[in-house]
């Protein structure tokens, strides 16, 4: 029989999981690129992977505290947005998706590569950086929390640090959008020549863009490893797309979209696969093996980008005057 | 078209603009944009071959000239958009060679595209903002915190009103421009580029796909603009609006200013009249339609 209690309660731990929080932020990230300045930025995943990079390598080999290390992770994915929007932004905006999306891979390849073993580790990757972090943890030992939600002292304060981040981003978004300076970014998205002849440097708003959004997704890259080991497999490009497909899911020119729809996300990619995995257990799906139902998850994700494209192109919380990612 | 449209008021024509005959790229009393030399090429074509030319401050100049002249091109060059291949011109005594648009606009050359460039996402009020100069709140560490810019906002907001309130927009302010009707879109491109209180105004073809109701609140509008203290210039087809309203005319072809003038009189250059209906408009067509087909022969010929 299948025990349902497990899926939800398993489904309703990734309300909150930290994983949740950075998949937020990515998001977020990608809001200002792609949702508001209409920046194809395919490579969120190394914007994520230099966070997770820098705060690990930072650590463990130059011994920095976590305010420098963050501060390097941050340092790191300015220096890689100028290096890619130098040479791109002036162009048209599919040359900037080519190259972020090639950059990124770059990134991950030279992370994997075992040249540089000393500093990344390669393949395996890097750990035994989270105890820093860990002594800024204000909550004594123990266990708290109830029902699903029940964790140590550490999984509390990386859910509390991730979180907060979150908010404390949203509302800097928030503020940013509302504000002239949003105003500009949302003329570019629509026709940069426009806002051009009107006195106002494209070129330099694209590329604050570009930083912002790379920033969002490096503080991304660091709550993503605090929980678990830095690994490069994990930076694919599949990982950008997972972090579109909840942009999209939630809309793509919202400041609350990225945020439920990370949400939404987990907590259905949980539901599907422990659901799945146990249903082929208990024999309900016969022509399926365990492995082949931990693929079916990407399949249903695939599906539902989908749907949401067809049915709400301008996404949960989406303005469909405003921005519709199918006109 | 717009050719039965009657004038409500006769405009008063500003005359005594240049220096010595009416010739292509005469001398002009007080001009406020030169250009010198400026060529641009694209591959074997040559868009632009302008030797000399000056626009006059104050005025309204229209620069005409049939399709594929090199108007447009002429337009971008002088705004920024394109770079050309040789050349200098100055605006104000300013060189604005290797200047990016962005800056050419800030020192108040401000154009509108021949097809309209509202931003249908923002609402109509936002685009108006968008035009204002030297928004501090356009800076993105002043940004986030509004008490900066929120006074400054006040005022170009006020600012926006009164201006969509004379071109009869008011009423539009919150929608979303993609709303608007074309000839509404050409009103608040044109609202928009007076934000930032621009000295010279460049029109790309204000009055294509207007309607005619619409254009004679259109033509008003730019004869107001001169009666501000803005210098015009404007590329416009409709040779009617351009009588009526233009002070000088330079004419194109081919990337060649051909003749300038008064409206009247240049409508009577031979040059224009060449240009526009072709230099061998009244010899027998029957000849170069057998040339032609000799040329087609040879090409289909070359083809095989």
């Amino acid at each position: 029989m299948i025990d349902w209690t497990q899926i939800f309660s398993n489904a309703a731990q990734e309300l909150i999981s930290p994983v949740t929080a950075a998949y937020a932020l990515a998001a977020l990230g990608l809001a200002v690129h792609f949702g508001y300045t209409g920046l194809l930025n395919f490579g969120q995943a190394g914007f994520m992977a230099l966070g997770a990079y820098g705060y690990a390598i930072s650590v463990l080999s130059f011994g920095l505290p976590v305010w420098a290390a963050v501060l390097v992770g941050i340092g790191a994915s300015v220096v890689f947005a100028l290096i890619l929007g130098i040479p791109t932004l002036r162009l048209r905006a599919d040359y900037l998706a080519i190259v972020t999306i090639a950059a990124a891979e770059i990134l991950r390849l030279i992370f994997t590569t075992n040249t540089f073993d000393a500093l990344t580790g390669s393949a395996s990757g890097l750990q035994g950086y989270k105890g820093g972090f860990a002594d800024l943890n204000p909550i004594p030992k123990g266990t708290y929390g109830f029902g699903p939600f029940e964790y140590n002292e550490y999984d509390w304060w990386v859910r509390i640090v991730g979180w907060s981040l979150v908010v404390i981003i949203a509302l800097l978004t928030w503020l940013i959008m509302r504000s002239p300076w949003g105003r500009v970014i949302k003329g570019i998205r629509e026709d940069e020549d426009a806002v051009r002849a009107l006195g106002k440097n494209v070129y330099s708003y694209k590329m604050q863009s570009l930083i912002l959004g790379g920033v969002y997704g490096t503080l991304a890259g660091m709550i993503f490893v605090l929980p678990r080991a830095v690994v490069p497999a994990n930076y694919q490009t599949s990982l950008t797309f997972f972090v579109y497909a909840i942009l999209l899911l939630g809309g793509a020119a919202t400041i609350l979209g990225p945020i439920i729809g990370s949400m939404i996300f987990w907590v259905l990619l949980s539901f599907f696969s422990g659901f799945i995995s146990r249903a082929v257990e208990a024999g309900w799906l016969p022509f399926m093996t365990q492995v082949q139902a931990g693929q079916l998850r990407f399949i249903l994700v695939g599906i539902a980008i989908m749907l949401i494209v067809i049915f709400r192109p301008q996404g949960i919380f989406g303005n469909k005057k405003e921005l519709a990612f199918v006109k | 078209m717009s050719s039965d449209v009657t004038p409500t008021s006769k405009p008063v024509k500003t005359t005594g603009l240049h220096i010595g005959a009416a010739e292509p790229g005469c001398r002009k009393v007080d001009p406020i944009l030169v250009a010198d030399g400026v060529t641009r090429t694209f591959g074997g074509l040559t868009a632009v071959d302008v030797d000399h030319v000056e626009i006059p401050r104050g005025a309204i100049t229209a620069l005409i000239g049939p399709n594929g002249a090199g108007k447009t091109t002429f337009f971008n060059l002088l705004t920024g958009f394109d770079k050309p291949d040789t050349g200098t011109w100055s605006f104000e005594g300013r060189s604005l060679a290797h200047v990016p648009a962005y800056r050419v606009a800030r020192m108040g050359l401000i154009r509108t595209f021949q097809l309209t460039k509202a931003l249908g996402l923002l609402t109509v009020l936002d685009n108006m903002k968008l035009g204002a100069k030297n928004q501090s709140g356009e800076n993105l560490f002043r940004s986030v915190l509004p008490f900066l810019w929120r006074k400054q906002e006040v005022e170009i907001e006020a600012k926006a009103m009164e201006l969509l309130a004379r071109f009869k927009l008011d009423a539009k302010s919150t929608d979303y421009a993609a709303s608007l009707s074309g000839g509404q879109r050409k009103l608040l491109e044109m609202a928009r580029a007076l934000m930032s209180d621009p000295t010279l105004v460049m029109l790309d073809e204000p009055m294509a796909g207007v309607n005619p109701a619409l254009t004679q609140s259109l033509l008003d509008h730019i004869l107001d603009l001169k009666s501000q203290g803005m210098t015009v210039l404007f590329v416009e087809h409709d040779m009617h609006m351009v009588r009526h309203i233009a002070d000088w005319v330079v004419v194109m072809a081919e990337g060649r200013i051909v003749a300038e003038g008064d409206p009247h009189t240049v409508m009577e250059d031979q040059a224009v009249i060449d240009a526009y209906l072709g230099a061998h408009h009244d010899t027998d067509l029957g000849a170069t339609d057998t040339e032609n087909v000799e040329v087609l022969k040879e090409l289909i010929d070359d083809e095989q």
